[in-house]
């Protein structure tokens, strides 16, 4: 089937085998590798991208139905040679050690500052609660990371929060 | 200092095995064994090889040629056997992923099934005494009496600890690229701990010599021991390029990794102690039941911290091992002191309740002058020094150590301590340093599979050569640079580092080049016991309406020798104590009984700390200056940071509860039933 869609500022389009998962499609057809695949069941938050804005799991998005999709990668998070604000706190606070989980804990990021609105730990459902350490530590857990860099990734995200 | 792929890994340029761009790449897709023991009788390919896209299919129905004594897990499709459930049986090779794995379904194995022996027990009647545990240390040793330090022990603990098989599941699976060239050679992009070890492997399990097979690997996905040698999925993607004449990946799927990657054995161990009245040991048993394959014997060295820990007259430390119809386990992550020390040091801690002394005074008072089993002199040691540091720190002096008194809300409050150790050794390694456009070029075939093996090497090159650190460009991760051992065993560093050192300051007398190889320095060197000491302190909250344990604080002090780089070696050591409180709280595989294999094979059931579970882990060290050790001072850290963190939690779960659990990992259901 022939798709068209939007990869970090790119219009690509691909024929894609409907069995082709998202995640998938960037790494084999595309050449964008930064996005990691460390389960393919949703379970491990590697392969996170932007999908029109929202954090989602490329490996449980059929490439097909991504069809007028607007994706941002990891690759796609630098402004030019410029990185991202995250890409430097990451940097800085030494937030990964082998790296692998790390392209999908910076899109995650990325999508949940964005997000705004209360977690599940918030107490008041009806407030927009401030990022604090525990809530990030919350709205971050569905990204592993084996290497235990976790502290220092909420020390890189509550600084690019603020 | 931060890491000097730093910006690659945030970008998504640095490239790991699965990601290199190779033309006209195909993928193989293994098929497994369905059954935990018998014979194949027949493998039907026919249908599969029908399919779209499917190139050829590999099985024993055809046997691939390999060298006569290739290792019988990674000389893949020679035998009609099944060892253990998951077993690669055959594999497809097609054009893409999707037609591999579509085709890996359609083939038809048919088996003469066997009754199988899949479950541990400590009086299994086929556990034996194996010659050696891994890597090299004796089964089993003995001093003194220990029946007669029991007998005139004022206080005795017999206890015993069981862990459950666990499963390294570094972020990265399994993932390799191999590439045949027209004359024969062959490129092997990998996920490995080694490149010189993996090249060396592939190469005797082919026949082939080593100068025809080259090792790639510039970043890797973790590996946690679990890529530390070279595992089924490499020798696949091998053997089905050589068939399919084409370049082939193999990407295992994280179900693949539980089944043919490795694990860490399951342990029951039993631990006696004696005490007198002042807390002086009288005797230390330390009894450990593992299992291994029927393909290999793989033999964790569980008993062995017990031979450097404390002073005692009366050491027994023995290891015994059953080859059961299970897959093959390997090193994860300070194999052997992970396990032992779990179980060494909760018992600790309940003799410490049985003399009614504080656990860290018991521990101060049984520090021994030489090392207990062989009576070697140590290099350094500072255990009493990171348990009094620590303590300080923690706020432990004044601790009440009734259990089951503090109270906060829902929340039941205790804490704990454990020491930790793990040997500090080197292995032989080659280098070159040489002066290129102004600054020095390093090579060596090292592997950073996250430690910053490349930024520490750098500092420790950059030292030596007296410039800083932008004027030195290391090169590693590829076998056709200076030979070099494996990242693994906390050696990577000070192996590396030693000869570096040797070849930048030959480099420094030459003027151009310098290389160096380590091999004769290492075998200069003294005997003496060389280890890295620790001391872990937890503090737990426990909700004994729903079982739920929080960690809220734990803090490891270490003395490693000389920190190369304070921020690098922070991340080492928060990462071994985060591994460590999954091994404690919620880690574990469990045997599937009935069919074979492991019952839990995902991310979804087999779980790992997420960032919820961490809330406060703080790791600090005492500078140790250790002459005896490498050109560095430097004692590994990639390990020390998970030995002992499971047993302080859980001996702060005891603070908090009054309930001892005995089995990990600590569950809500093993602390309300």
């Amino acid at each position: 089937m022939e798709i068209t869609l939007q990869v970090n500022g790119t219009r690509r389009t691909v024929e894609v085998d409907p069995r082709v998962s998202l995640l998938d499609l960037l790494r084999e057809r595309l050449g964008l590798t930064g996005s990691k695949k460390g389960c393919d069941h949703g379970q491990c938050g590697a392969c996170t991208v932007l999908i029109d804005g929202r954090r989602a799991n490329a490996c449980l998005a059929l490439a097909v139905a991504q069809d007028g999709s607007d994706i941002t990668t990891v690759e796609g998070l630098a402004d030019g040679d410029r990185p991202h604000p995250l890409q430097a706190a990451f940097i800085e606070h030494d937030a990964f050690q082998c790296g692998y989980c790390t392209p999908g804990q910076l899109c995650s990021a990325a999508g949940m500052l964005a997000e705004g609105g209360p977690s599940a730990i918030t107490d008041d459902l009806a407030t927009d609660p401030a990022l604090t350490a525990e809530e990030v530590r919350e709205r971050m857990s569905g990204n592993l990371c084996r290497c235990g860099a976790y502290p220092n990734i909420v020390t890189a995200i509550v600084e690019v929060a603020r | 200092m931060n890491r000097i792929e730093g910006h690659d890994k945030v970008t998504g340029r640095a490239t790991y095995a699965a990601e290199y761009p190779v033309e006209g790449v195909t993928y193989a897709y293994p098929v497994q064994a369905e059954i935990a023991r018998g014979r194949i009788t027949s493998i039907d390919a026919a249908g599969a090889l029908a399919m779209p896209g499917v190139l050829t299919v590999l099985s024993s129905e055809d046997p691939p040629e390999l060298a006569p004594d290739a290792d019988p897990e990674l000389g893949l499709f020679q035998r009609r056997e099944v060892a253990y459930r998951g077993q690669i049986v055959a594999a497809v090779v097609a054009d893409t992923y999707e037609n591999a794995r579509a085709a890996a379904r359609a083939v038809r194995v048919t088996y003469q099934e066997d009754p199988h022996d899949v479950r541990l027990r400590s009086d299994h009647p086929g556990l034996y005494r194996p010659e050696k545990v891994n890597p090299f240390y004796p089964a089993d040793t003995e001093k003194g009496d220990v029946a007669a330090g029991l007998a005139a022990a004022a206080f005795t603990v017999d206890v015993t600890y069981t862990t459950p098989a666990m499963h390294n599941n570094p972020m990265e699976p399994h993932a390799t690229l191999a590439v045949w060239s027209g004359d024969g050679d062959l490129t092997v992009y990998d996920a490995t701990q080694g490149v010189s070890t993996a090249r060396d492997m592939i190469a005797k399990t082919l026949g082939l010599p080593a100068e025809r097979v080259r090792v790639v690997c510039r970043h890797v996905g973790g590996g946690f021991g679990a890529k530390g040698t070279i595992r089924p999925g490499t020798m696949l993607a091998v053997l089905a390029a050589r068939a399919a004449g084409r370049p082939v990946k193999v990407a295992l799927t994280r179900q693949q990794l539980f089944d043919v990657t490795g694990y860490r054995t399951p342990t029951i161990q039993r631990l006696r102690l004696g005490a007198d009245a002042d807390g002086r040991l009288t005797a230390v048993d330390h009894e450990v039941a593992e299992q291994s394959s029927t393909l290999i014997e793989f033999a964790e060295q569980t008993a062995t911290p017990a031979r450097t820990m404390y002073e005692t007259p009366a050491l027994r430390t023995a290891h015994r091992l059953v080859r059961l119809d299970v897959a093959s386990p390997s090193w994860m992550r300070a194999p052997g002191e992970c396990p032992g020390m779990y179980a060494l040091e909760s018992a600790m801690d309940e003799l410490a309740i049985a003399v009614g002394m504080d656990p860290v005074e018991l521990r101060v008072l049984n520090d021994p002058e030489v090392e207990p089993a062989g009576g070697r002199p140590f290099s350094s040691r500072n255990l009493v020094a990171c348990l009094l540091e620590g303590a300080r720190r923690f706020g432990w002096e004044g601790r009440d150590p009734t259990p089951g008194v503090r109270r906060q809300g829902r929340w039941l409050i205790g804490t704990g301590v454990a020491s930790s150790t793990y040997p500090a050794l080197r292995r032989p390694s080659q280098a070159t340093a040489t002066v290129e456009n102004g600054g020095y070029v390093v090579r060596v075939a090292a592997v950073d599979l996250g430690t910053g093996a490349r930024t520490a090497l750098t500092r420790i090159a950059a030292t030596t050569l007296g410039v800083p650190p932008e004027q030195v460009r290391v090169e590693l991760g590829d076998s056709d640079l200076p030979a070099a051992p494996l990242a693994g065993g906390s050696m990577g560093t000070a192996s590396w580092g030693s000869a570096v050192v040797a070849a930048c300051e030959e480099a420094l007398r030459d003027g151009k080049h310098g290389a160096a190889d380590t091999t004769d320095a290492i075998k200069a060197q003294e005997d003496l016991a060389r280890h890295s000491f620790g001391a872990q302190f937890a503090r737990v909250r426990v909700d004994m309406d729903t079982g739920e344990v929080r960690v809220s604080h734990l803090l490891g002090i270490f003395a490693a020798g000389r920190i190369i780089d304070e921020k690098l070696a922070r991340s080492q050591f928060v990462g071994g104590m985060t591994m460590g409180l999954g091994m404690a709280l919620m880690e574990a595989t469990v045997t599937d009984e009935e069919f074979g294999g492991f019952s839990n094979h995902d991310l979804a059931q087999y779980h790992v700390p997420v960032c919820a579970d961490i809330e406060r882990i703080d790791a600090a060290w005492i500078e140790e200056d250790d002459r005896h050790l490498n050109p560095m001072g430097a004692k590994g850290i990639g390990e020390i940071g998970i030995v002992g963190t499971a047993a302080a939690i859980g001996n702060a779960v005891y603070h908090a509860t009054g309930i001892r659990v005995r089995d990990l990992p600590i569950t809500p259901a093993r602390l309300l039933a």
